[in-house]
């Protein structure tokens, strides 16, 4: 059995199915997924400012979706994940420049980001409910 | 590539069961990898009650008494019983850490052991390391100096030069970080992962070395360092205490002050 001999049929060892969710890579992949649902809400203002363009009709039409049920979880999850993105790019760049990479403040600093995006998101809930300013 | 699922050959079926016959209040359930190379089967969970007032504290005790007295098949690697080995790195309840400073009584309910993840399996808790040794090679982990000292006697270093590779040095090779790192699970063929990252910091570090310009242009490629995200699942569970991903970190600040 000479290490270099490759053994086909060894199985792989369970990684994903087996490890628990950590808050470090739980943070992480929301930030790949807030990135993803981002892009793709990209393409769903440019259908908002095309109908918008073309007409009060067509309006109306986005008016539609964005009144219906499914249009107000999708546009709330779209405020989430912006606010997300946006706050844990900012503790990213902090990375990058060497700072805040110990276990305790990278801990803090990420309940730190889920608590501001959540504060945020509502209080823009709230404004475009219209319920202030 | 990414692949979310295991392989059809590493789906794990149910194993056996090794039961207390009688009920004792020390009872504590271990569920435990089990893959035997001999057969053709698939790995499996077996399940071992033992009586924890007959068992030493830590979970590498309990895997010895299973070996001892309940199933002398059970096999793992162990040695130096008091973390300075790294040879016993296993995930234990979902997390990797060496068996040998895993207090038993920090797992609430059953007692989950599989190897360390993605890795392919030798038997039960053995995984194959030589690929991540083989990494750990290519970083030429050793003093590299041309120069001769003025006066022909030993490479010095102030207590503050040598105060630089606290937290790198320490690191025992378990490579409980780099199984421990998505990053490294999907792209570990070229991918260096935390282990190996961290030892290349050490020389990268240290005054008396003098190639840090090559070790970082042999550092300066999109997978072998790059593809570290800043996850940080190495630095959470790394049994020594270490902070691999500030060690990255710090590279790939090196790098990029560079002229």
């Amino acid at each position: 059995m000479s290490d270099d001999q490759p053994y086909k049929n060894r199985p792989l060892s369970p990684h994903l199915q087996i490890y628990k969710p950590q808050i470090t890579s739980v943070l992480s992949i929301f930030h790949r997924l807030s990135g993803i649902f981002l892009s793709l809400g990209l393409l769903v203002m440019l259908v908002f400012i095309l109908l918008l363009a073309v007409g009060q009709d067509y309006y109306a039409l986005w008016q539609c979706f964005s009144n219906s049920l499914i249009g107000e979880i999708i546009l709330m999850g779209w405020i989430l994940a912006l606010f997300f993105h946006m706050f844990n790019g900012v503790r990213h760049l902090f990375w990058d420049y060497g700072l805040g990479l110990s276990l305790s403040v990278s801990k803090w600093t990420g309940l730190a980001v889920c608590a501001a995006t959540i504060i945020v998101s509502i209080f823009m809930g709230i404004i475009s409910l219209g319920l202030i300013l | 590539m990414v692949q979310l699922t295991l392989p059809k050959n590493s789906k794990i079926s149910k194993g056996n069961i090794f039961s207390l016959e009688t009920d004792v209040s020390g009872k504590k359930t271990f569920k435990i990898y089990r893959y035997d190379p001999e057969t053709k089967d698939n790995p499996r969970l077996d399940t071992y009650e033992i009586d924890l007032d007959n068992c030493g504290p830590m979970v590498l005790d309990a895997l010895i008494y299973i070996k001892n007295k309940v199933d002398p098949s059970l096999t793992f690697r162990r040695s130096c019983r008091e973390g300075v080995c790294g040879s016993c790195s296993m995930n234990i309840d979902g997390t990797n850490t060496l068996a040998c400073t895993k207090n038993i009584n920090d797992v609430s309910g059953d007692v989950k052991i599989y190897p360390l993840p993605h890795m392919e399996v030798i038997k039960d808790l053995v995984p194959d390391l030589s690929k991540a040794y083989k990494q750990y090679a290519s970083i030429e982990p050793w003093i590299k100096s041309e120069s001769i000292t003025e006066d022909g006697l030993e490479r010095r270093q102030s207590p503050e030069e040598r105060k630089e590779l606290d937290g790198a040095y320490e690191c025992i090779l378990c490579f409980c970080c780099s199984t421990s790192c998505p990053s490294y699970w999907w792209n570990g063929d070229e991918y260096l992962g935390p282990a190996t990252l961290l030892q290349a910091y050490r020389w990268i570090a240290d005054t008396r070395d003098e190639s840090t310009e090559e070790r970082l242009d042999a550092l300066e490629d999109s997978f072998k360092l790059y593809r570290c995200h800043t996850i940080m699942n190495c630095t959470k569970t790394c049994p020594k205490g270490l902070n691999p991903a500030k060690a990255i970190s710090k590279i790939k600040k090196a790098i990029s002050e560079r002229t």
